[in-house]
C-alpha cells in the first residue's frame, strides 16, 4: 500500500526516546539543551530516560509503540491493521492526555486521584517538543487505523486532516471555553464551589438597573446590552442609507462609498476612538471651536454611552453597508419592475416588495453589529469614562489589583452568552436565507429608483456621515504631526521620530525609535500567523465542501464558533488554560501566533467554502480516478484554482492579526509586545501624539499590503480569467472577498 | 498506436447502495465481459450514475461484493482502482493545457515528465487532436473537449473506461458522430467501457448489451436487439422505442408458439414461455396499419391479417417523413407510426386498424 503509518510510528519513537520530552524554559527555538546536560539532565531528558528518573507514569507509552509493530506485514484491509492502529493511537493519545492533565508542576492536579495513589513527590512541566511529536503521532495512528477500517471511503489523508483540525479546535478553542467555565467556580482558596459563580454572576455590578431612576450607572452586563443594541441600531440604518445610495440613486460620489468598505478592515479598533478624543474630547479641535463660538464650557461628554456610541457607530458602519449592498443588490430588479408595471407606486414598491425581501440581509447586519459592539475593546477603553462595559470589565479584573479570576471568568460567560445568543440566532433563525438572495443570478433590468422624499433622506444622513468619517481619517493622518493637537497646532516630525527613528551607528543600522521593537514583533507574529491560518481554514473548508462525513454539522459549527468568541474572552481563556501543563504557553510567541490562527479561521473557512462551492466537484473526481490520492487533489487541482481566495485569506489574516487587540493584550509579554497593547499603553498615558502616529503607520502598512497584493493577483486573476472565460461557470474560481469580511 | 490496454471484467454481486433512507440500488448484480461496451439505461434517477460512481470507487457499496478484472475491488478507493472514467461536465481541468490535462494521470502515477508528455501525445492523437498540446481546455470546441477528457481516461490504459452521458452536452448533429468515434475507438482498442445514458437510441447504437435499469433494479440486460424484439415487461417495451401496450388472450400455445386473440383476431406469435390465459401485447407503432374504414367487405392487402378493428383518428400530424397518429379504439387509444405521407389520414375519419406480427411481442401480464 502506497500510505503506511510506519513514518509516523517512527516519528512517534523519535518523540519518546530521543527528543526531550518536557517543554524548554528558555523557550521553543532555544537549542542551548543540547550542550547543557542532554540526554540525563531531568529538564531535557527524553521520556524513555524520563521513566528512570521518577516518572514511571509515562511507562505505559511504550505500549502504544510497540504494538503495531506485529501488523507491519499485514495489508491495510486485514481487519487487525485496523483494529490495532485505533487501539495504539486511541490509547495513546488517551493516556498522554490524561496524564498530561492529572499530573501537573504541583503533582496531582485531581485531590481524589492523591488519595487513591498518595502524594506525589516529582512534577511535571507542559508538553515540549517531544510530548508534541508523540502525541501527532499517535493522533496520525489513530485516523490510519480509522481510515483502514472503512471510514471516508478508506481516505488516509481526508481522516488525518479531520483528526488534526478537530484536534487543534479542540485544543484551541473548546478546552480554553471549558476552562473559563470551570474557573468561574473556583473560589480564592481554589476549590470549586458554586456560590462563587452565583455570587459573582448575579451582583448589582451586572444587572444593577440604577441608571433608570438615579444618576449612579448600571451594571456592566446591561451597559454591554444599551451599547450593543444602541450601535447596532445606528450602523443598520446607516449601512442601509448608505446601500440604497450607492445601488438605488445617481449620486455622483457613490463608487467612491466602497472605499468606506476597506476601512474597518485597516482600522485598528481604538483609532475612531482616539480620532474623536482629538475633535470631540474636552480639548478637541470642535469642542474647543463650539466652545468659544457660544461662549459655554467646555464638556466631557464624550467620555461615556455617547462617545463610545459615536465610536463605535463609526467603526461599524462599513460592515452594515457591506453586508446590506449584498442584500439589497440582491433582490431581483424583476420582482420591483414586476411591481411597477402591476400599478404601484415607488415608495409602495420599496415598502411592499423590496423591504419584506430584506429584512433577513436587515436582522444579519444588525446581529453582526450587535456582536461586534459586544465585542468592542478598544473604544470603550479609550472613551469609556465611567460607562464600564463587560470587555473592558474582564481586562481590569485580570489586570487590575483585584486579579480575581473567577470574577473575570463569570463576565466572560455573560458576554459569552450575549454574542452567542446572537450567534445562533443568526445561524439558526436566518440559516442561509441572506446569502442566497446574495448569491443569485445575475438578472437583467433596473432597479427601481427611490421615492423622492426617501432619497432625500438617505442622502441627507449618509452625506454629512461620510465627510464625518473623511474627516476622522484625515485626523488621524495629520494627528501624528502636530506638537500637542488642540494646544499646540504646530507642525512636528518628533512624534514619528520618537516611534521609527532610525540612526546610524559604527556604519550598521540601529532602529532607536521606541515603537520598533513592537512593530517588527507585531509584523513578524502577523506574518507567521497568515499563512498558518489561512491554511487552516482553507483545509477545513476543503473538508467542509467536499468530504461526507459523520457530525460535519458539529464539525462546522466548532469551526465556525471562535467567530462569536469576544476577543476578550478568548484572551482569558488562553491564560487560564495555557499557563499551566500540559499546554504552557503564556509569555511565547506560540500563544499569539495560535490565537490569531484560531480568532481569524472562520475567515479563512468562509472564503474558502465560498470560493470551493463554485469549483465542480467532478474536477476532484476526475482527479482521484485518474490515480491521484486526495492530498494530490487538493495541491495540483484545487489549491491552484483557489488562488484569489488563498491571497484573500492571507491578506485577511494578516490584517486581522495585526489590528487586533482585545484578546493580544492579555497574552502580550515583555519579550513580545504588539503594536496595538503599545499604542494603548500610550493612549492610557496620555501620549496621544506618538499614538496617532504609530497608528497611522500600522494604516499605511496595511493599507500598501493590500493594495499590494491586489495588484499582484489582480493581474494575475485577470489573465487566468480570460483563460478561463469560455469554461463553464463551474470553473470560474472568483472570490469576492466582500463575502468574506462581511463574515467580520 | 501503443496503448497496452488490459480490458478487465466488471462484476457485482448483490450491490446495494443506501443513502440514509434512500436506496439508489438495490441488489444489483451483473457482470460485464471484457472488451464489451454495456449501456445503463434508464429513466432520471433510477441508479445509473450511482452504479457507475461505484465502478469508479466515487461511492462505496453499502453492500455486496464488486469485482474488476476478477479483483474484488469493493474496499478500495478510487484512487487505487484501475479505471478511468469521462464525466458529463468533461471535467477538464481548466488552469492546465491540453497537454498537461492528459499527462495529468500519468504523472501523479510517477511517471517522468518527458515519457508522459509523450505518451499525451499519442494519446491526443489517437482522438484525432494531435497539435493540441498547447491549447487550452478553453480554447476548443465542445465536441474537442469530450476528445480530450476521452483521451487524458485512455492514456492510463485502464480496465474499464467509464462515461456518464458523454455526449448531453453537444448538440444533436454532434452527438451522433461522436458517438460514432468513440464506439470506433472502443472497439479498436478492445475496450471495456460502460456507458450511461437515459437516450434510447444512443443506447441501441453503441452498445454490445445494454442493461436497462428502473427504480433502483435491474429492469432487463440483453442485446439492443433483444430489449427490441423481446421486452420482458410493459416497461421495457415502453421504454426501449415506444409502444403500445394492449389486452389480449393466449388461446393455445406449446413452447415456440403461441395463438393470441386480439378483440376477435387471431395472431401466431413467439410464445416467450407463456401459457394460456390472459396477455399482454406490446406493438411498435409503426407495426399498425390503417386503411380507411372499408366501404365494402374487401380484404386489406396484407393477406397475413384478417379483418381490422374499427377505430377513428383524433389527431394527425404530419412530421416531414412520417405521419403520427393518435387512434381511439375498442382497445384503448394507440400512437401509430405510417410512412406513408403522401395518403396520410385526416383526423375525424373512421379507420380499420390491423397489426403488423413481426412488431408485436407477448408480455407477461
Ligand atoms: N449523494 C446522494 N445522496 C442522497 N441520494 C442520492 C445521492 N446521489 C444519488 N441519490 C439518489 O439515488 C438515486 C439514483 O441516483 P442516480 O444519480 O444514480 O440517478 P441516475 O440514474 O444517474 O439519474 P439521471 O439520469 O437523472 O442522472 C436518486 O433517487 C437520487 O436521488
Ligand atoms: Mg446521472
Amino acid at each position: 500500500m502506497r500510505t503506511s503509518f510506519f513514518p509516523w510510528l517512527v516519528l512517534g519513537w523519535i518523540g519518546f526516546a530521543i527528543l526531550p520530552w518536557y517543554a524548554l524554559e528558555d523557550g521553543f527555538w532555544a537549542f542551548e539543551w543540547l550542550i547543557d546536560g542532554y540526554p540525563f539532565d531531568s529538564d531535557y531528558a527524553p521520556a524513555l530516560l524520563q521513566i528512570f528518573q521518577g516518572k514511571e507514569w509515562l511507562l505505559p507509552l511504550i505500549f502504544p509503540l510497540l504494538f503495531p509493530l506485529w501488523i507491519i506485514r499485514k495489508i491495510k484491509s486485514d481487519p487487525k491493521y485496523a483494529s490495532t492502529l485505533i487501539i495504539s493511537g486511541g490509547f495513546g493519545l488517551a493516556y498522554l492526555l490524561g496524564q498530561g492533565f492529572s499530573i501537573g508542576i504541583g503533582g496531582w492536579e485531581f485531590s481524589t486521584l492523591e488519595s487513591m495513589f498518595g502524594i506525589l513527590e516529582t512534577r511535571q512541566f507542559g508538553m515540549g517538543y517531544g510530548a508534541l511529536l508523540a502525541a501527532g503521532s499517535f493522533l496520525i495512528l489513530l485516523t490510519t487505523g480509522l481510515a483502514a477500517a472503512g471510514n471516508l471511503r478508506g481516505d488516509v489523508f481526508v481522516t488525518s486532516a479531520i483528526g488534526i483540525v478537530v484536534a487543534l479546535v479542540a485544543t484551541f478553542v473548546f478546552l480554553p471555553v471549558g476552562k473559563i467555565l470551570v474557573s468561574a467556580f473556583v473560589n480564592e482558596e481554589g476549590f470549586y464551589a458554586l456560590s462563587t459563580f452565583t455570587n459573582n454572576f448575579f451582583t448589582k455590578k451586572i444587572w444593577g438597573l440604577e441608571c433608570l431612576s438615579s444618576s449612579v450607572s448600571c451594571g456592566v452586563g446591561l451597559n454591554s446590552f444599551f451599547l450593543a443594541i444602541l450601535t447596532a441600531t445606528s450602523t443598520t440604518l446607516l449601512g442601509l442609507g448608505f446601500a440604497l445610495v450607492a445601488t438605488r440613486t445617481d449620486f455622483r460620489w457613490k463608487k467612491s462609498l466602497r472605499v468606506l468598505t476597506i476601512l474597518p478592515i485597516i482600522t485598528p479598533p481604538f483609532v475612531i476612538g482616539l480620532a474623536l478624543i482629538l475633535l470631540l474630547g474636552r480639548s478637541g479641535t470642535i469642542t474647543q471651536f463650539v466652545a468659544d463660538l457660544l461662549n459655554i464650557e467646555a464638556g466631557r461628554w464624550l467620555y461615556g454611552l455617547p462617545g463610545i456610541w459615536l465610536a463605535q457607530t463609526l467603526s461599524f458602519t462599513p460592515i452594515a453597508f457591506l453586508v446590506l449592498i449584498g442584500v439589497v443588490e440582491g433582490v431581483s430588479p424583476s420582482m420591483e419592475e414586476a411591481s411597477q408595471t402591476l400599478g404601484a407606486s415607488r415608495w409602495h414598491t420599496f415598502k411592499q416588495v423590496s423591504l419584506p425581501l430584506m429584512r433577513p440581509g436587515i436582522a444579519n447586519a444588525f446581529l453582526i453589529g450587535f456582536i461586534e459592539s459586544m465585542a468592542d475593546f478598544g473604544n470603550p477603553m479609550v472613551l469609556g469614562g465611567n460607562y464600564d462595559v463587560l470587555s473592558t470589565e474582564i481586562f481590569f479584573a485580570i489586570v487590575g489589583a483585584q486579579n480575581d479570576q473567577s470574577m473575570a471568568a463569570a463576565l466572560a460567560i455573560i458576554l459569552l452568552m450575549f454574542t452567542l445568543s446572537a450567534f445562533f440566532t443568526q445561524r439558526v433563525w436566518l440559516g442561509n436565507k441572506s446569502y442566497t438572495t446574495v448569491a443569485g443570478k445575475a438578472d437583467s433590468g433596473i432597479h427601481a429608483g427611490m421615492n423622492p422624499l426617501l432619497r432625500r433622506v438617505c442622502l441627507c444622513v449618509t452625506i454629512p456621515w461620510a465627510l464625518f468619517t473623511i474627516v476622522i481619517y484625515g485626523t488621524v493622518l495629520f494627528g501624528g504631526f502636530v506638537v500637542n493637537w488642540g494646544r499646540d497646532n504646530s507642525f512636528t516630525l518628533r512624534h514619528y521620530a520618537d516611534g521609527f527613528g532610525v540612526g546610524w551607528n559604527d556604519g550598521s543600522l540601529v532602529w532607536e525609535g521606541a515603537a520598533w521593537d513592537s512593530f517588527w514583533t507585531t509584523i513578524t507574529i502577523s506574518a507567521i500567523a497568515a499563512p498558518l491560518t489561512a491554511a487552516l481554514g482553507l483545509l477545513t473548508a476543503y473538508l467542509l465542501v467536499r468530504q461526507k462525513f459523520s457530525g460535519k454539522n458539529i464539525f462546522e459549527f466548532g469551526t465556525m464558533l471562535s467567530f462569536a468568541i469576544p476577543g476578550t474572552v478568548i484572551g482569558v481563556s488562553y491564560i487560564l488554560a495555557f499557563n499551566v501543563p500540559p499546554f504552557e504557553l503564556t509569555g511565547t510567541a506560540a500563544i499569539l501566533v495560535l490565537c490569531f490562527m484560531f480568532r481569524n479561521m472562520p475567515v479563512g473557512v468562509r472564503g474558502g467554502i465560498a470560493a470551493m462551492s463554485q469549483l465542480d466537484k467532478s474536477l476532484d473526481e476526475a482527479s482521484l480516478t485518474l490515480g491521484a490520492n486526495s492530498f494530490t487533489t487538493l495541491r495540483k487541482v484545487i489549491l491552484p484554482l483557489l488562488r484569489p481566495a488563498i491571497v484573500a485569506a492571507l491578506v485577511y489574516s494578516f490584517v486581522r492579526a495585526i489590528t487586533s487587540v482585545s484578546a493580544v493584550i492579555f497574552l502580550v509579554s515583555a519579550d513580545h509586545n504588539m503594536a496595538t497593547s503599545y499604542i494603548i499603553g500610550l493612549v492610557e498615558n496620555g501620549e496621544y501624539g506618538i499614538a496617532i502616529a504609530y497608528s497611522s503607520v500600522l494604516i499605511f502598512v496595511m493599507l500598501t499590503a493590500i493594495l499590494l497584493v491586489q495588484k499582484v493577483i489582480g493581474e494575475r486573476k485577470l489573465r487566468r480569467a480570460d483563460r478561463l472565460a469560455p469554461q463553464s461557470k463551474n470553473s470560474k474560481p472568483s472570490t469576492n472577498s466582500a463575502a468574506m469580511e462581511k463574515q467580520a | 498506436m501503443s496503448l497496452h490496454l488490459k480490458a478487465g471484467s466488471v462484476t457485482f454481486e448483490n450491490v446495494t447502495k443506501k443513502y440514509g433512507a434512500v436506496t439508489a440500488i438495490d441488489n444489483v448484480s451483473f457482470s460485464i465481459e471484457p472488451g464489451h461496451l454495456v449501456t445503463l439505461l434508464g429513466p432520471s434517477g433510477c441508479g445509473k450514475t450511482t452504479t457507475l460512481r461505484m465502478i469508479a470507487g466515487l461511492e462505496h457499496a453499502s453492500s455486496g461484493r464488486i469485482l474488476i478484472g476478477g479483483k474484488d475491488v469493493t474496499s478500495l478507493p478510487a484512487t487505487d482502482r484501475d479505471v478511468s472514467m469521462v464525466f458529463q461536465s468533461y471535467a477538464l481541468f481548466p488552469h492546465m493545457t491540453v497537454g498537461e490535462n492528459v499527462a495529468y494521470g500519468l504523472t501523479v502515477s510517477g511517471f517522468k515528465k518527458a515519457e508522459a508528455t509523450e505518451r499525451a501525445e499519442e494519446g491526443l492523437a489517437l482522438v484525432g487532436l494531435a497539435g493540441y498540446a498547447s491549447r487550452l481546455p478553453s480554447e476548443l470546441s465542445g465536441g474537442q473537449q469530450q476528445r480530450v477528457a476521452v483521451a487524458r481516461a485512455l492514456v492510463l490504459e485502464p480496465e474499464v473506461l467509464l462515461l456518464d452521458e458523454p455526449l448531453s452536452n453537444l448538440d444533436a448533429k454532434l452527438r451522433r458522430k461522436v458517438r460514432e468515434e468513440i464506439r470506433d475507438l472502443q472497439q479498436n482498442l478492445g475496450l471495456t467501457a460502460v456507458y450511461v445514458t437515459h437516450d434510447q437510441e444512443e443506447a441501441l447504437a453503441v452498445s454490445d448489451r445494454i442493461i436497462v435499469m428502473n427504480r433502483s433494479v435491474i429492469a432487463q440486460e440483453g442485446t439492443p436487439r433483444e430489449l427490441y424484439e423481446a421486452p420482458s415487461s410493459a416497461f421495457i417495451a415502453d421504454f426501449i422505442g415506444d409502444a403500445n401496450l394492449i389486452a389480449g388472450e393466449v388461446i393455445n400455445a406449446d413452447h415456440e408458439k403461441a395463438k393470441v386473440r386480439i378483440d376477435s383476431v387471431e395472431y401466431d406469435l413467439p410464445s416467450r414461455g407463456l401459457g394460456r390465459g390472459s396477455a399482454q401485447i406490446a406493438i411498435r407503432p409503426d407495426s399498425i396499419l390503417l386503411e380507411p374504414a372499408p366501404q365494402s367487405s374487401g380484404q386489406s392487402s396484407e393477406g397475413a391479417n384478417q379483418v381490422g378493428i374499427k377505430g377513428s383518428v383524433t389527431h394527425a400530424t404530419y412530421l416531414g417523413n412520417q405521419m403520427h397518429y393518435s387512434v381511439d379504439s375498442s382497445l384503448g387509444e394507440l400512437f401509430v407510426v405510417d410512412y406513408r405521407i403522401d395518403n396520410a389520414i385526416k383526423a375525424g375519419s373512421d379507420i380499420s386498424i390491423t397489426f403488423a406480427t413481426k412488431g408485436m411481442a407477448l408480455i407477461a401480464p
